[in-house]
C-alpha cells in the first residue's frame, strides 16, 4: 500500500533522513523505531506532506504523493497524529472529532454519529462535552488519535502516542488498534519508544538510526540483530 | 531640481533618519526582547516631544539638556509598565497584549489632545536656523546635533547590551525564554529593564525630534506605524538594521516628499513595508526565523 | 438553548418597536450601535472565525463607501447597483491582502500590520485622488428625507433604522448558520490550530480566503450604507486607523468569536460613550478627545479583566449558552 523510496532529507546540511525505503502492505502493522533523533518524525512528516523530499518518492496505491500539501494527503487517505499533540483546545471533545469526520461526512449530523462513535470507542464518550483544554495528556492523546480516525483513514500514521501512559492504558490502546486492524483493515505506521506496544502491535519493524534504515524484519528478528542492539546500548568494549 | 538640491534633500534624510533609527531601536530592542507588541511607541515619543516642549517653554532648557531628565523619568515610566502592566499578558493570547497597548495608545494620544489641543507646539532655538557649510552641502545644526545625539544614544545602548552581564542576561531571555529562566535569571526584572531602555531611546529621540518638527497629538499613531515600518525593513532583532532602517525611511521620505508631493511621503514608506512583509519578512539585516 | 431563542425573539420584537417609543435622537443612537453591531460582526468573521487580526478594516468600509458614492455621484446610479460594484471591489481586495499574507506566511502581528499598511496606503492615495473629491471629501446630494424611496435609499431616519436592523438581524443569522456549519467547524479548527486543522484535511488557504472575502463583502454593504446615510465622505476620516480600531472596539469588548459579543460591545460602547459625554457636558468639562480616553479606559479594562469579552460570562450568568 505504501511504497517508500530512497527518501532523502536535510536541513540546512544536517542530514536527517538518508535514502530511507520500506514497505508496508496494506493491513499490515508497521513499527518505527531508532534512538531520538534518528529521524522517524522527519519521514513521518514527509509522508504527510509536511515537508517534501529532498530525494525519492512515495507511493501510496501506486499514485505519488511525495510533494502534496497536508490536507491532500489527509484526502488521500492516511491520517497521522503529533507528536506533541495539537488539540484545538477551544472546543469541546466531541467537536474536535466532527472536524475530522467532516472530511468524509456530507454534512455536520452526520459527521456527529461518526464522531460519537469513535469516541465511544476510545472510551473518551463520557468527556465529549468536556473543552479540549481540560483533558490530561493521555487523553489528549486518545483524542489525537480520534480525530485522525475520524478521517476515516485507510493508513495511520502514529507518532509516539503510548507515550506518557500507564501500562493499563497502553494495553487499551493496543487492542483498539488490534481491533481497527483485524475488523476494519486499517493500515498502521507507528513511531514508538515504548517497546511494549511495539513489540504487542508490528508485525514488521523498520529501525532507523542517524537518518538510515539499519534493520527490517519482524519484531524477534530486530530485537537480536547486533547492529540494532549497537545503536541502542553501544559497542562492546574490551575492560 | 538640481544636483545639489537632491544631494542636500538626501543629507538631511539621513540626519532625520537617524533619529527615526533611534526611535525605532527602542522598539526594535522592546518588540524583539519581550516579544512585545509596542503600538504605543510613537505616542510614547510624542509624550517626550511634549515634555521638551513645556521644559522649553517654562524653563527656557534646550532639549538637549531636557533629554536627562526626561530620558531618566521614561526609563521609570518604561519599567513600571512592563513590571506591572504588561509582565501578567506575557501568557496571554497575542491579540490580548496587541489591544492592551493599543487602549493605553488610545488613552495617550487623547490625554495629549486634552491637554494640550490639536494645535502644533514647537521649541525655537537659535541654531536651528543656522546651518555649517561644507563646499554645496548645507548641514542643518539643529539637524546634525539630533543625529550625533541619536548615533550617541545608539553607541551606548549597543555598548550596554555587547558588554555589560545585564546586557548579556537581556539577549540570553530574548533568544531562550525557558532556558534563561532555568538557568536564574529574573527574566520579569529583565524584561522591564528592557522596556525602560526601549522607553529611554523613545525619550531622547523625542527630544531631539521636537527641534526639526512641530508636535501634534496625532504624531503618534503615525510614529508608531513608522516605527514598525523600520523596525520590519531593517530587520526585527538587528540593532544596526533598525539605524539602517531609519536612515533608509528618511532619505526615502525625503526623497518621495521632492519628487512627487510632500503629503505622499508616507505612502512610500507604506509601500515598502508592504513589499518587506511579502519578499524578506526578515528585513534587510533581521536573522530568519 | 431554548431560553436563548426566547431571547432573542424578545429582543428583536423590542429593537422592532423601538420607533415606537423613541425620540429621534435615540433612534440615531440606535441606529448608531446597529451600524456598529453590523460592521463589528463583519469584521468578527474575520477574526473570531478564521483567526486573522485585521487592523485595517476601515479599507473595505471606505472603498464600499466611495465605489457606491462616486458611481452615484459621477452617474447618478443608485445604490443597489453601486452596492455590487462596492462588494465585488472589496472582495477584491480582501482577497489580494489574503493571498499575500496566506501564500507568504504573514500571520499574527505581521498581519496586522499589513493590514493597517493597505489601509494607510489607500487613505493617502485617495487623498490625491481627485475623481473622488480628494481631500476636500465627496458629496453626495440628498434627493429628499420624507418617504421611503427604498430604490434611492433616500428617506426619514425610520428607513435608515429599519435598514440597519434588518442588516444586522441578517448578518447575526448568517453567522449563526454559518458557525455551525462545516465552515464554522473548519475556521475554528484553523484558528485553533492551523497545522492540526490541515492534517484533518482541510485546505487553510481556500478556508482562510473564504473568511476574508465573505467578511470584506458584509463590510463593503456597511461602507454604501454609510455612504448614504451620511452623505459625506472624506480620506482622513473613511480610512484612517481610528475607524479600524473603533470597528474592533465592539466585538472585543463584547467577545470575540461569539455571535452576540459584537452587538453587546457595540451597545455598551455607545451608550456608555454618549452617557458620559451628557455627563461631561453637564459637568462643563468638554475637552477634545475625551470621549476617546473613554474609549480607551474601557478598552484597557475590558482586556485587562474580561479577556473573552463582556458576553461569555454574562450569557453563563444569565445560563445560556454563548
Amino acid at each position: 500500500m505504501l511504497e517508500v523510496r530512497n527518501l532523502s532529507k536535510s536541513f540546512r546540511g544536517l542530514r536527517a533522513v538518508r535514502d530511507a525505503s520500506f514497505d508496508i502492505p496494506a493491513g499490515d502493522i508497521h513499527g518505527l523505531i531508532g534512538p531520538n533523533g534518528a529521524g522517524k518524525t522527519t519521514i513521518f512528516n514527509m509522508i504527510a506532506g509536511v515537508y517534501t523530499p529532498d530525494s525519492g518518492d512515495i507511493f501510496l496505491d501506486g499514485k505519488r504523493i511525495d510533494g502534496l500539501r497536508p490536507d491532500q494527503v489527509c484526502a488521500a487517505g492516511i491520517g497521522r497524529t503529533f507528536q506533541i499533540v495539537k488539540p484545538f483546545a477551544g472546543l469541546s471533545v466531541l467537536d474536535n472529532v466532527i472536524v475530522g469526520a467532516l472530511q468524509r461526512s456530507k454534512n455536520v449530523s452526520e459527521a456527529r454519529t461518526l464522531s460519537h462513535t469513535i469516541l465511544e470507542k476510545l472510551g473518551l464518550a463520557p468527556k465529549r462535552e468536556l473543552p479540549a483544554s481540560s483533558l490530561t495528556l493521555p487523553d489528549r492523546k486518545r483524542l489525537e488519535v480520534a480525530r485522525a480516525l475520524a478521517t476515516r483513514p485507510r493508513l495511520l500514521l502514529l507518532d509516539e502516542v503510548m507515550a506518557g501512559m500507564r501500562p493499563i492504558e497502553c494495553d487499551l490502546m493496543v487492542q483498539v488498534f488490534r481491533d481497527l486492524n483485524r475488523n476494519e483493515g486499517l493500515t498502521i505506521l507507528l513511531i514508538e519508544h515504548v517497546m511494549r506496544a511495539v513489540m504487542a502491535l508490528a508485525r514488521n519493524i523498520g529501525v532507523l538510526h542517524h537518518g538510515e534504515l539499519i534493520a527490517r524484519g519482524t519484531p524477534e528478528q530486530v530485537v537480536r540483530d547486533p547492529a540494532v542492539l549497537e545503536c541502542y546500548l553501544g559497542e562492546e568494549t574490551e575492560v | 531640481m538640481t544636483p545639489d538640491l537632491i544631494l542636500n534633500v538626501t543629507i538631511a534624510g539621513v540626519l532625520t533618519g537617524l533619529v527615526y533609527g533611534l526611535m525605532a531601536l527602542g522598539l526594535s530592542v522592546i518588540f524583539g526582547v519581550v516579544r512585545v507588541v509596542n503600538f504605543a511607541h510613537g505616542e510614547m515619543m510624542t509624550i517626550a516631544m511634549y515634555a521638551a516642549v513645556v521644559l522649553f517653554a517654562a524653563l527656557k532648557l534646550d532639549p538637549f539638556i531636557v533629554m536627562l531628565p526626561v530620558g531618566a523619568a521614561f526609563f521609570a515610566f518604561g519599567y513600571a509598565m512592563q513590571a506591572g502592566f504588561i509582565n501578567p499578558f506575557i501568557t496571554r493570547p497575542e491579540h490580548s497584549q496587541f489591544m492592551l497597548l493599543v487602549a493605553v495608545a488610545i488613552i495617550m494620544v487623547n490625554a495629549l489632545l486634552m491637554v494640550f489641543g490639536p494645535d502644533a507646539r514647537n521649541v525655537q532655538v537659535d541654531y536651528q536656523l543656522e546651518s555649517f557649510e561644507i563646499g554645496k552641502i548645507l548641514l542643518d545644526k539643529a539637524r546634525l546635533y539630533a543625529a550625533i545625539a541619536a548615533l550617541v544614544a545608539a553607541a551606548a545602548l549597543f555598548a550596554f547590551f555587547k558588554f555589560t552581564l545585564a546586557g548579556k542576561a537581556i539577549r540570553a531571555c530574548a533568544d531562550n525564554y525557558m532556558g534563561a529562566k532555568v538557568v536564574g535569571l529574573d527574566v520579569k526584572h529583565l524584561y522591564a529593564l528592557t522596556f525602560g531602555l526601549g522607553s529611554v531611546c523613545v525619550a531622547i529621540a523625542g527630544c531631539a525630534m521636537v527641534l526639526l518638527v512641530e508636535v501634534t497629538p496625532a504624531l503618534g499613531p503615525a510614529y508608531t506605524l513608522l516605527a514598525f515600518v523600520i523596525v520590519i525593513v531593517g530587520g526585527l532583532g538587528s540593532m544596526p538594521g533598525a539605524l539602517l532602517g531609519g536612515v533608509l525611511i528618511g532619505v526615502s521620505e525625503a526623497l518621495a516628499g521632492l519628487f512627487i508631493a510632500p503629503s505622499a511621503k508616507s505612502m512610500f514608506s507604506f509601500g515598502l513595508l508592504i513589499l518587506v512583509l511579502l519578499l524578506r519578512p526578515q528585513g534587510l539585516l533581521g536573522k530568519k526565523a | 438553548m431554548k431560553r436563548a431563542h426566547l431571547g432573542l425573539v424578545l429582543l428583536a420584537a423590542l429593537l422592532a418597536a423601538l420607533p415606537a417609543f423613541a425620540g429621534s435622537y435615540a433612534l440615531s443612537v440606535a441606529t448608531l450601535i446597529l451600524y456598529f453591531a453590523y460592521t463589528g460582526q463583519a469584521w468578527n468573521v474575520m477574526m473570531g472565525f478564521a483567526g486573522q487580526l485585521s487592523l485595517g478594516h476601515s479599507l473595505y468600509v471606505g472603498v464600499g463607501a466611495y465605489a457606491a458614492g462616486a458611481i452615484f455621484f459621477h452617474y447618478g446610479i443608485g445604490p443597489w447597483a453601486g452596492l455590487w460594484v462596492a462588494i465585488l471591489l472589496c472582495v477584491a481586495l480582501g482577497m489580494v491582502i489574503g493571498f499575500l499574507a496566506f501564500r507568504f506566511g504573514i500571520s499574527g502581528v505581521y498581519f496586522a500590520l499589513l493590514t493597517i499598511a493597505f489601509a494607510e496606503f489607500t487613505r493617502i492615495g485617495f487623498d490625491h485622488f481627485d475623481w473622488v473629491g480628494g481631500p476636500g471629501g465627496m458629496f453626495l446630494r440628498v434627493a429628499q428625507r420624507d418617504t421611503w424611496d427604498v430604490a434611492a435609499f433616500r428617506g426619514p431616519p425610520l428607513m435608515y433604522y429599519y435598514t440597519m436592523l434588518f442588516l444586522t438581524a441578517g448578518a447575526f443569522a448568517l453567522c449563526s448558520f454559518l458557525l455551525k456549519s462545516r465552515a464554522g467547524y473548519y475556521w475554528q479548527a484553523i484558528r485553533e490550530n492551523e497545522e492540526a486543522a490541515q492534517a484533518l484535511g482541510i485546505n487553510s488557504f481556500r478556508w482562510k480566503m473564504y473568511a476574508v472575502a465573505l467578511s470584506s463583502a458584509m463590510t463593503a454593504v456597511s461602507g454604501v450604507f454609510f455612504a448614504f446615510y451620511y452623505n459625506n465622505l472624506f480620506p482622513e476620516q473613511m480610512f484612517h486607523i481610528s475607524r479600524s480600531i473603533e470597528i474592533i472596539l465592539g466585538p472585543i469588548i463584547g467577545g470575540v468569536g461569539t455571535l452576540f459579543g459584537p452587538i453587546l460591545g457595540a451597545a455598551v460602547l455607545t451608550l456608555l460613550s454618549d452617557g458620559i459625554t451628557e455627563l461631561l457636558a453637564a459637568l462643563g468639562w468638554e475637552f477634545p478627545g475625551i470621549k476617546q480616553v473613554f474609549y480607551g479606559v474601557v478598552l484597557l479594562l475590558v482586556v485587562m479583566f474580561l479577556p473573552h469579552g463582556i458576553w461569555p460570562p454574562l450569557a453563563r450568568r444569565l445560563g445560556l449558552n454563548a
